[in-house]
């Protein structure tokens, strides 16, 4: 009898030897004859168990993790691959508490199905949401979605659904479906966790939107320094042509649509989505002016549905179960899920789904059992480089859209990256300002200059020169930074800034006291 | 008289035929829907911030200065990218906006010069002080230490006052579709770069575009270092190509600054070419001759005489030679580079005090085939539209023109179009540049070899007619049913066909097919052609192939469409308009039409010839032959631009008396016995009218150098040879223009001044002017059909001469180069380079950037190679800008049947590794009857291709009637040897002699 073993491919399983192990279990199995066939799946999300290996029992998947490859001779000498026991054994995968009290609907299929098995998507529930799409007319695809309250997970929220009857009701030859995959958020990194590990949710939900709005080509654009999702996603899209779903009639349905992959241009701007769209046409990625919209006039002029991974990968769930079904879960006008993505100093980091509504103390204190230094947490940044630093005494903040705006925040892609109290919150302030020197398109001036001149500034603080003076031009650079940017990078980098100088008023004295 | 400061409205304005109402600051205004607010904000009369704004260009909204509030809204938009709505409620002036502005200004000056080294040409601190800007508070890195990029010859790039708006990069991809800059770099380390290489060597053009729509002095013109700021304009035209751009000359007291392109210039609408732009120094040239000079024989050294002497002198001797040899012993050649008045009075003067019609103009060798061709077809001699109706176009058919090179302000137009979503069709031997250029790609190429236009013309309507893609409608309504019926029977035989004719053009008839398809099919095509189709021995016969395609499909009479030369010089049309053609006077009426000459004969108070005087190269024959003695040379190089310039020499030499009219001493007056010293552009007073019939004020921006207006001298010859001309100004030359011919009637220099341009026919029912021809109905009624059959030309490849040569123009030079080759635009063509194939190359061993004997039957020259892709084996191409190089050497005197136009296009020749440098050219003399020989050519010629073919001698006997001297007849029926003849002119001689008077 073969035994099927999985071992992730995920890079950040990957990152932690997980290829090793793979290559470990081979040989070892071969040397002692023993039957197995290894999967490569996704990762589960618990990435401080990572390598987390899985055996299929009669009793259902068993884990065992963080293994290494130097575990693999000892894991044989104890028949896991029978579900023996061993010191790495952590049980039944799907009773690991950390994974059983999240609610996964987006994530549902990563780290449970080999990522290229059309068999396993359906028997996962892969292309029912499709299928119904198909029956359905494309106003009733846009309602259901509108219904269910998705919005955009990349992070300004806008309901999905509302931008896809613009783009429904704007008359073109040619519509587009763009995947923004240029994921760059430090601390994030569920949209490449979801392409490496359940690349087919994602062509599914760009199917059904192009159903919904009439497009005929998709693109997902790439994080550069996403090789490894890159190559999923192409080998995915080839196995979907074959299987007859991406291509002149999709699953039979007459409808043409296809979708190719475009890698990014390397550059963190690229990510903001009139950027990414210059950068598909081949061009520097540098942020449009607004009006008009993408849904009006986007890529190469035409009719543009521009969503994150993590918004159009939920979108297959919603019209499998229907829109009541995740309407049913989060807060207020926070509704569905969020995948949040633990990350920095923590000792539990991984992706965690769960209803909006979680607290922040939750996610990082139960979730991320605290830092992984041990020592007390000082301040989280949620979502992303351009969130804000919130203090320790913020654990109770409700993680939705609503809430972190009304405690100076913002949700942004659901990054929490978690400090210590060694941190130095005016070198943070500073790095928000000296990250957006770097990354800058370099089109307004307020984000061009502002952003050299805010870490100069700050620099000079720090070196506790003209501290009250500079610290008004430093307030006065972010009212004009925010008031005054083109776009969300340089108009949110004040955000880290003033939200250090308020929380953190201290790490800003210090130093004109000359203390350390 | 100011300074000369247009309103920039910041954005572009918008074409909404809906209108919605908003109120910016209180002020309520109706204004077309997707107006820009800021561009609201300036009719309203409010005036909004600005720096990366300007009205050129499509709004971009990086420097964040114009931001706004709108009621209802969130936050602070800038005014330039959003557009007005209706009922929407705008403020531009608040203590946010103003702290916003101030913000931005700080940061803008903690990286800017204290003190701008281009002056007041620098907006920023100007902008600093009007938004309040006190202070600068900040300190720390900046760009001040960057090197200049002093490459460019006109400008300067100074990158310690660029503020990276962008507006030289979008102008350069706009504007003039370059794409020759671009930013470097992210965030603080964003530059403006030439792509990554000094500007010299660098893509761009040096149309200037940048250096105008830089808003600080990153971008100078080096003469504001040289020279100073600008004090005061004046609104004048340029004087290269047909494309007719309007400047604002801009003037320090007497000298000027700058040439700045005018906004408001129909023609350009503030655009402009390296030539206009630039090249203007040769007007203050060292080797400006600016006194009158005489000599008795051209061996003799020059002697600088008095206006009055060199007057009385040519004078005397004019008499003398007319009193020796005959009234019809001299003549005169206008220049299509004088203003129309100048022409309208050279042409006086030959018809009024020379007493004949031997008056003709370097139209000749240019677009003379399309006076005839547009004349027998529409009715009139002119381009149909207006620059502006390429916008409107779906496919562009372009037919032996290069326009990037050219007409590079109309190419820009055209490649915007293109970059729309149009489609070209390019008709050309070599791969000019439109065929692929940044973000432009020909949907098809037609590489035909040089001489079979008519074959390929032909063979597109064939495809049209058999393939059902006739606008029937359009033919029934608008055109004569027999002449189409005709054609249309003509145009369907097999022989016209794609398949049949491709051993002829070498383009697979698959393409040909495509091509016409295309054209056919869409509704709005319009035909574009340059030189590449009148230089030919067919050149009239193509152009009426052309217009029968574009009558056949329709696209006559409405925005997009049209048959659309492309004039090569400032005024051509000007010059054919003004009546400088030997069987023509002004407006295009025969000279034997007696109700015509009555109104010249009232106007001038003498008595006009009847009979057509002698063309250019009839002038030519005549001189060898001894019968032609003097002649009057206004603004032409004959001796370098004409064909075959030994024939050209040889004539000079014969003749007693050579007058020039010009600024240097070029290689025609090297064989004059009188040098008149003309004017440049910046000294006259006039008009000159563009390629789309667009007639537009030249204006004096200094004095004349010379001391006299060239119509002035006219007028003094004119005089002393006995018959008195006179006008207090140019303006009374245009009045007499508007008196005598129809077409002008409306036109003065008063109401030019008031509405900037007009287009002709501006009269009682076109009084604002037309900018597109043939609306209701053809000028001569309906549109006729003309039947046109391929004749190949008689200059073929042998295998004593197995290529073709072919010629044409490059950017940065201009024609014969007297006035380019004298300013430091030799930076970038310094000398005439022959295009190989590299096939060709190969088989004769020569090397790319070696020396390379060109051969044809009439000459000899040496240039050197460039081995390329872009003519096809067994063409090869040159320029003919520098004397030296002298590639008229090497063109045969063959010409267009109908009009004479020299085949330029087409020499067989030869070519062969040289181990030596440029040297004396070698030119193979011609022995014999010269005079005979052409006319026998001519007839021949005409017989061989004149429409009709039913009574072809009499369309031979007529055509003769039309355009040929008496003295050519005379000799055609006397002295030529019959069998020489073919028997259609043999039968056109019966009717002929049967019409002559006994």
């Amino acid at each position: 009898m073969t035994t099927t073993i999985f071992v992730p491919k995920d890079s950040a399983a990957r990152s932690v030897g997980a290829d090793l192990v793979a290559l470990a279990i081979e040989s070892e199995s071969a040397k002692r004859g023993v039957s197995i066939s290894i999967v490569r799946n996704g990762s589960r999300g618990a990435l401080w168990l990572e390598p987390l290996v899985e055996v299929m029992t009669s009793q259902g998947r068993l884990a065992y993790g963080p293994v290494t490859a130097a575990d693999v001779e000892s894991l044989f000498d104890s028949n896991f691959h029978l579900g023996g026991d061993h010191p790495l054994s952590l049980g039944k995968t799907n009773d690991i508490a950390w994974l059983s009290r999240q609610d996964r609907v987006t994530f549902a299929r990563v780290g449970v199905v080999d990522p290229f098995s059309m068999a396993d998507y359906q028997d996962h529930g892969g292309l029912v949401g499709l299928r119904r799409a198909l029956s359905m007319k494309p106003e009733e695809v846009v309602s259901e979605v509108t219904q269910s309250g998705l919005r955009g997970r990349g992070g300004a929220g806008f309901p999905a659904g509302i931008k896809w009857r613009t783009v429904m009701a704007t008359v073109s030859d040619h519509k587009y479906i763009c995947c923004n995959a240029d994921e760059g958020d430090s601390g994030t990194f569920a949209d490449r966790m979801l392409m490496e590990g359940d690349p087919f949710t994602l062509l599914e939900g760009m199917s059904i939107a192009a159903i919904a709005v009439g497009a005929v080509e998709g693109v997902i654009y790439v994080r550069s320094e996403y090789p490894s999702a890159y190559e999923t996603l192409n080998r995915a899209i080839d196995i979907a042509r074959d299987f007859g779903w991406l291509g002149k009639t999709m699953l039979g349905s007459g409808i043409n649509f296809d979708i190719r992959t475009r890698i990014g241009g390397g550059s963190y701007v690229c990510g903001e989505e009139t950027a990414m769209l210059e950068s598909i046409e081949g061009k520097r990625g540098v942020v449009r002016s607004k009006p008009p919209l993408p849904a009006i006039q986007g890529l190469f002029g035409k009719p543009t549905v521009i969503n994150n991974v993590l918004t159009l990968a939920t979108v297959p769930a919603i019209l499998a179960e229907g829109a009541q079904a995740y309407q049913s879960k989060g807060v207020g006008r926070s509704i569905g899920t969020q995948v949040f993505q633990l990350a920095g100093n923590i000792a539990r980091g991984g992706i965690v789904e769960t209803a909006f509504g979680v607290t922040l103390g939750e996610l990082v204190n139960d979730y991320g059992a605290g830092t992984l230094t041990g020592l007390p947490v000082r301040a989280m940044q949620v979502g992303g480089p351009l969130g804000a630093y919130l203090p320790s005494t913020s654990m109770s903040v409700s993680m939705d859209y609503e809430s972190l705006l009304a405690a100076g925040g913002m949700l942004g892609h659901g990054g929490v990256v978690v400090f210590d109290e060694n941190v130095d919150m005016a070198q943070q302030a500073k790095f928000a300002m000296e990250f957006c020197a770097i990354e800058s398109c370099g089109k307004c001036t307020p984000c061009r200059l502002g952003s050299t001149r805010g870490a100069e500034t700050i620099e000079k603080i720090m070196l506790g020169r003209d501290v009250a003076a500079n610290k008004r031009l430093l307030l006065d650079l972010c009212e004009v930074m925010t008031d005054g940017s083109l776009c969300a990078m340089g108009g949110l980098t004040p955000l880290p800034v003033r939200s250090a100088m308020l929380h953190f008023a201290e790490d800003f004295d210090r130093r004109a006291r000359g203390q350390q | 008289m100011t300074l000369i400061m247009e309103p920039d409205y910041g954005t572009p304005a918008s074409t909404s035929e809906e209108t919605v109402q908003v109120e910016i600051d209180g002020v309520s205004l109706s204004i077309p829907a997707e107006t820009s607010i800021m561009r609201a904000s300036l009719v309203a009369g409010i005036s909004i911030p600005k720096l990366c704004a300007t009205d050129r260009l499509n709004a971009f909204g990086s420097c964040r200065l114009c931001v706004v509030e709108i009621d209802g809204r969130n936050g602070t938009p800038s005014s330039c990218t959003t557009p007005v709505a209706e009922g929407m409620t705008i403020s531009t002036n608040s203590d946010r906006l103003d702290r916003i502005r101030q913000g931005v200004m700080e940061l803008y000056m903690s990286d800017h010069p204290e003190i701008c080294a281009s002056g007041d040409e620098c907006e920023m601190h100007a902008m600093a002080k009007r938004v309040g800007l006190t202070d600068v508070r900040y300190s720390g890195r900046t760009h001040l230490e960057l090197p200049k990029d002093e490459t460019n010859p006109y400008f300067t790039f100074d990158s310690t006052e660029c503020i990276v708006c962008n507006r030289c990069v979008r102008a350069c991809d706009e504007v003039q579709g370059t794409f020759a800059l671009t930013i470097e770099n992210r965030g603080f380390e964003a530059r403006v770069s030439s792509s990554g290489t000094s500007f010299i060597e660098s893509e761009c053009v040096s149309c200037g575009a940048c250096v105008q729509a830089c808003p600080t002095g990153a971008l100078t013109e080096k003469t504001l270092y040289t020279i100073g700021t600008p004090t005061r304009s004046v609104i004048t035209t340029c004087a290269y190509c047909g494309v007719g751009c309007s400047f604002k000359a801009e003037m320090r007291g007497d000298e000027l600054v700058r040439m700045v392109p005018y906004k408001q210039g129909g023609a350009n609408e503030g655009h402009s070419c390296v030539k206009g732009r630039f090249a203007w120094g040769y007007a203050t040239h060292a080797d400006r001759i600016t006194t009158p000079m005489i000599r008795e024989k051209i061996t003799d050294p020059w002697q600088v005489v008095t206006w009055e002497h060199a007057i009385d002198y040519a004078a005397t001797k004019m008499k003398a030679l007319q009193a020796e040899h005959g009234l019809e012993s001299i003549g005169g050649i206008s220049s299509s580079r004088c203003t129309n008045e100048e022409v309208f009075v050279v042409q006086k003067m030959v018809r009024a005090a020379f007493g004949n019609n031997n008056i003709d103009t370097c139209a000749r060798v240019c677009h003379s085939p399309t006076g005839y061709g547009l004349s027998q077809t529409f009715g009139t001699s002119a381009g149909t539209q207006d620059f502006e109706s390429v916008e409107h176009s779906d496919v562009v058919l372009l037919i032996g023109a290069n326009p990037t090179a050219a007409h590079p302000v109309f190419a820009s137009r055209l490649k915007q179009a293109l970059r729309k979503g149009a489609q070209l069709i390019v008709v050309d031997p070599r791969q000019i540049e439109l065929v692929r250029t940044p973000h432009i790609e020909a949907a098809h190429h037609l590489q035909l070899l040089p001489g079979t236009n008519v074959a390929i013309i032909n063979a597109m309507a064939h495809v049209i007619a058999e393939e059902g893609l006739i606008n029937r409608g359009f033919v029934e309504e608008r055109c004569d049913l027999e002449s189409f019926a005709r054609w249309e029977e003509f145009i369907r035989l097999p022989e016209n066909s794609p398949e049949t004719l491709e051993a002829s053009t070498r383009v697979p008839a698959e393409e040909v097919r495509k091509a016409a398809r295309l054209y056919a099919s869409v509704p709005n095509a319009a035909i574009y052609y340059g030189l590449g189709v009148t230089e030919h021995s067919q050149g009239s016969t193509m152009v009426m192939g052309i217009a029968n395609l574009a009558m056949a499909t329709g696209n006559i009479g409405r925005p997009g469409v049209g048959v659309n030369p492309l004039r090569g010089q400032n005024n051509v049309q000007g010059s054919c308009d003004m009546g400088s053609f030997p069987h023509e006077l002004p407006g295009y009426r025969h000279i034997s039409n007696p109700k015509t000459r009555e109104i010249f004969e009232i106007q001038w108070k003498t008595v006009i010839s009847a009979k057509p005087g002698m063309r250019i190269p009839n002038m030519f024959d005549s001189a060898i032959s001894g019968d032609f003695k003097g002649l009057y040379i206004q603004g032409e190089d004959i001796a370098q631009s004409d064909p075959n310039i030994s024939h050209v020499h040889a004539a000079l030499r014969s003749m007693e008396l050579v007058i020039v009219q010009d600024l240097f001493i070029n290689e025609t007056a090297k064989f004059a016995h009188v040098f008149l010293p003309g004017t440049s552009f910046l000294e006259k007073d006039g008009t000159f009218t563009n390629a789309e019939r667009r007639i537009n004020r030249v204006r004096p921006v200094m004095a004349s150098k010379t001391g006299k207006s060239e119509w002035e001298v006219t007028c003094d010859l004119a005089t002393a040879l006995g018959y008195e001309m006179g006008y207090d100004n140019a303006a009374q030359i245009m009045d007499e223009i508007a008196a005598t011919t129809p077409t002008f009637s409306g036109v003065s220099f008063a109401k030019l001044d008031e509405v900037g341009s007009i287009q002709w026919p501006c009269n009682t029912e076109h009084p604002d002017g037309t900018p597109i021809m043939h609306v209701d109905h053809f000028v001569r009624g309906e549109g006729r059909f003309m039947v046109t059959p391929y004749v190949p030309t008689d200059e073929k490849a042998t295998r004593k001469f197995p290529l073709l040569l072919t010629t044409g123009r490059i950017l940065s030079q201009y024609n014969v180069g007297a006035q380019t080759r004298r300013t430091a635009n030799v930076i970038w063509h310094s000398e005439d380079i022959l295009d190989i194939h590299e096939s060709d190359a190969q088989l004769r061993g020569i090397e790319d950037g070696g020396w390379v004997r060109l051969i044809s039957r009439v000459g000899e020259t040496i240039l050197k190679a460039r081995i390329t892709e872009e003519v096809p084996a067994g063409v090869v191409y040159t320029t003919f800008h520098f004397p030296e190089s002298g590639a008229n050497v090497i063109t045969t005197d063959f010409s267009d049947w109908a009009t004479n136009c020299p085949e330029y296009k087409v020499t067989a020749v030869e070519i062969a590794p040289s181990v030596k440098g440029p040297q004396v050219l070698t030119e193979h003399a011609a022995t014999g009857d010269v005079e005979l020989e052409s006319i026998v050519r001519m007839a021949n010629q005409i017989a061989a291709n004149v429409p009709g073919k039913t009574a072809p001698e009499h369309a031979v006997a007529h055509h003769i009637e039309q355009f040929w001297t008496p003295y050519m007849r005379e000799r055609l029926m006397s002295e030529v040897d019959r069998s020489k003849l073919s028997p259609i002119v043999i039968r056109a001689m019966e009717l002929e002699l049967n019409h002559l008077p006994s």
